[in-house]
């Protein structure tokens, strides 16, 4: 599990039960997308390809990036909060390795 | 031997076809193909997403996107996947998001790349089995890939 990432998160701190609440995540991450162009040496591929957030014991979003996706990926989506604790976000790049990230959301 | 007068007219048409099929061939799918492949034999419906996009960007490197698909994101009706795809990148499937009734609105945001001018699809998936399309059109300046895509 490497830790080598640098990644905000932001989020409410607090939510009422049942408030959608909107979570904003950017990561830092050339998204190396295999540029192979006349002048250029070619490098391989290397994408964050997956980003999986779970909370409160089940999957709530994840996304699926191609090289399409811009250099330090931002990721904007909704959640409603069902109770307080952490929600984690976990990011699979090329090659294997997983990224993990932890925030709190504290639910009244 | 025997060419006919049009079908010796049809033949430019046809090499153009063969051309934008060849520059799509990156992954070895076409944008058309992607899109084929998630309907997978069901008809969209042109209506309830709603893409906002900026209509020109003069850099296509990291584009704002925002996606809302009107949808009660319940158990029995929710939005289930979203898919973006474009037609001129090399890789049409642009990204792809999994909702559960948990994300509590079919609202996301993202920033992507653009190679050149074009369309943006997106194709929204409910649990009722629907499929929702969407479509905006984007003018780049500058496009994302130096080899022009």
């Amino acid at each position: 599990m490497a830790e080598n990432i640098l990644a905000r998160i932001t989020l409410p701190e607090q939510a009422r039960k049942g408030e959608v609440v909107t979570v904003r995540v950017i990561v830092r991450h050339p998204m190396e997308r295999a540029v192979d162009a006349p002048g250029l040496r070619p490098v391989p591929r290397k994408i964050l390809h997956t980003l999986r957030v779970t909370y409160a014991g089940a999957e709530v979003f994840r996304m699926e990036m191609s090289p399409g996706i811009a250099a330090n990926p931002y990721v904007e989506f909704t959640t409603v909060a069902v109770e307080s604790g952490a929600m984690v976000f976990e990011w699979q790049e090329d090659g294997g390795t997983v990224y993990r990230r932890e925030a709190r959301l504290e639910v009244e | 031997m025997s060419l006919h007068r049009r079908t010796l007219l049809a033949l430019p048409l046809a090499a153009a076809a063969a051309g934008g099929a060849a520059a799509q061939s990156v992954t070895g799918e076409s944008f058309a193909a992607a899109e084929r492949a998630i309907l997978a034999g069901r008809t969209p419906v042109a209506e309830g997403v709603t893409i906002a996009m900026p209509p020109l960007s003069e850099n296509g490197n990291a584009v704002d996107l925002s996606v809302k698909v009107e949808s009660p994101m319940t158990a029995e009706d929710h939005v289930s996947a979203i898919h973006i795809l474009s037609e001129l990148n090399p890789f049409p499937r642009v990204a792809h998001f999994a909702l559960s009734p948990r994300a509590g609105r079919a609202e996301v945001t993202t920033r992507i790349r653009l190679a050149t001018t074009q369309s943006i699809v997106v194709l929204a998936e409910t649990s009722t089995g629907r499929v929702h399309r969407g479509t905006r059109e984007v003018i780049v300046i500058l496009g994302a890939c130096v080899d022009g895509g």
